[in-house]
């Protein structure tokens, strides 16, 4: 997920803004940010990784964009700044995808056009590239982009091999002959709830091994 | 009339923002720990939609969709501007945003203070943008449709949010195993209720 190659320009510092969102700081399950579109695409796993890789792309590019401007944005109308950052950013990803995947593009509908309001890429630009150099605001978008599809391909694998029994369009359950025993596909899977709960019990699983996580209320 | 009250039960329950489409989860999680704030936060997102629904309707009919500005004269009738609908929806909403913000202000400070802090939020909040975004797919006939839509989605929104609101404060006196408290219990708990608002799956009237 993460590139490892050692640059002079990853100091340590920077290192850890890469890799401190996929688990420790992960925008969905920490830092409660984007939850809206990472749920209603994961019954599949393709759509799944278009998603998370175009928010990856968006998000990294606005950092870096908002970073760049951050001299120059007045304070009071930041917000509209940068949503108009962001739109214009996923117009393009948009076009893109009803260009080269169009098949995907009609699966994901809406959910394409809110990631503008993906309370991810405001959030990181609030609260990192505002303040921050481009460079390590580009590496902030790129991990918790990372972070964030981590999450949407966990959710969509399992609900995927368990709804519908494949693995990227691969009947893998047909091929090892679990349906001549009397397997069947959980059906429940499909539907939306069970993408919460999912989630719910990712967070339960990454909160029971690293007790430091735990909310204390 | 029949046609609206569809929309309008359809929009709360069977396709609940929340519970069907997981619009505006963000705040959602955020703002839901007491009834009260919930309450202020829902009604102020029923009001933006109210708003932000049949205004970008027009503009998605008058300007946006291809051939749509051929009231400008016969010339304009092959200009297709469907491509900037992201960002012409997403001004027009954190425009209305603002403007709610100051006639609240003016005309009802209590309401004001108490939605205060809200309101520049829901600019961002996926749910407004959304039902913009269903309200083009869905192609709904007129302007009377997209209203009902956007005040049914409202409605729904703030249904999910009060009673999910309700059940995490008498959540405070139940024993949740630890790593599962707040957040990770929210989500259960949201799910459960998704599943139980998947009963009205199929209602028309």
């Amino acid at each position: 997920m993460s590139n490892k190659e050692k640059e002079p320009i990853f100091s340590a510092k920077n290192f850890n803004l890469l890799t401190a969102p996929l688990n420790k700081n992960n925008p969905i399950t920490i830092q409660v940010l984007g939850i809206c579109s990472a749920l209603a695409i994961t019954v599949k796993l393709k759509p799944a990784l278009v998603m998370a890789l175009s928010v990856t792309i968006v998000i990294s590019v606005s950092n870096v964009v908002v970073a760049a401007l951050r001299q120059y944005i007045p304070e009071r109308i930041r917000i509209i700044v940068q949503l108009v950052v962001i739109a214009t950013l996923v117009i393009l990803v948009d076009q893109i995808l009803k260009a080269y995947a169009f098949d995907v593009s009609k699966q994901l509908s809406v959910f394409v056009g809110l990631i503008i309001t993906n309370c991810i890429i405001m959030g990181r630009l609030e609260a990192f590239a505002m303040a921050n150099k481009p460079w390590p605001a580009f590496l902030d978008g790129l991990g918790n982009g990372a972070g964030y599809g981590i999450i949407l391909i966990i959710v969509s694998f399992f609900r995927e091999l368990l709804g519908s029994g494949t693995i990227y369009g691969y009947p893998v359950l047909e091929k090892i002959g679990l349906y001549s025993i009397g397997y069947e596909n959980n059906g429940m899977m499909i539907l939306p709830p069970m993408a919460l709960i999912v989630v719910g019990l990712i967070i339960w699983a990454q909160r029971g091994r690293d007790r430091s996580l735990i909310e204390n209320k | 009339m029949e046609n609206l009250l569809n929309i309008f039960i359809k929009s709360i329950f069977v396709e609940n923002m929340v519970f069907a489409f997981f619009l505006g989860m963000c705040s959602y999680l955020a703002v839901s720990k007491t009834v009260k704030t919930s309450i202020g936060l829902g009604i102020a997102v029923v009001f933006v939609l109210l708003i932000t629904v049949p205004v970008n309707f027009l503009i998605e009919k008058f300007v946006l969709k291809k051939g749509a500005l051929v009231w400008l004269g016969e010339g304009f009738a092959d200009v297709d501007l469907s491509f900037l609908t992201f960002i012409v929806f997403i001004a027009v909403i954190a425009a209305m945003v603002q403007l709610v913000e100051m006639i609240i202000e003016k005309f009802s400070p209590a309401l004001y203070n108490s939605l205060g802090i809200f309101l520049p939020l829901i600019a961002v909040n996926c749910a407004i943008l959304g039902a913009s975004l269903f309200m083009q797919e869905r192609e709904y006939a007129n302007i009377a449709e997209a209203t009902v839509f956007g005040i049914g989605s409202g409605i729904g929104w703030l249904l999910a949010i009060v009673g999910v609101a309700a059940i995490r404060e008498k959540l405070r006196y139940s024993n949740v195993p630890d790593p599962l408290k707040g957040l990770g219990i929210t989500f259960i708990l949201t799910g459960l209720m998704a599943i139980a608002f998947m009963g009205f799956m199929g209602i028309t009237i």
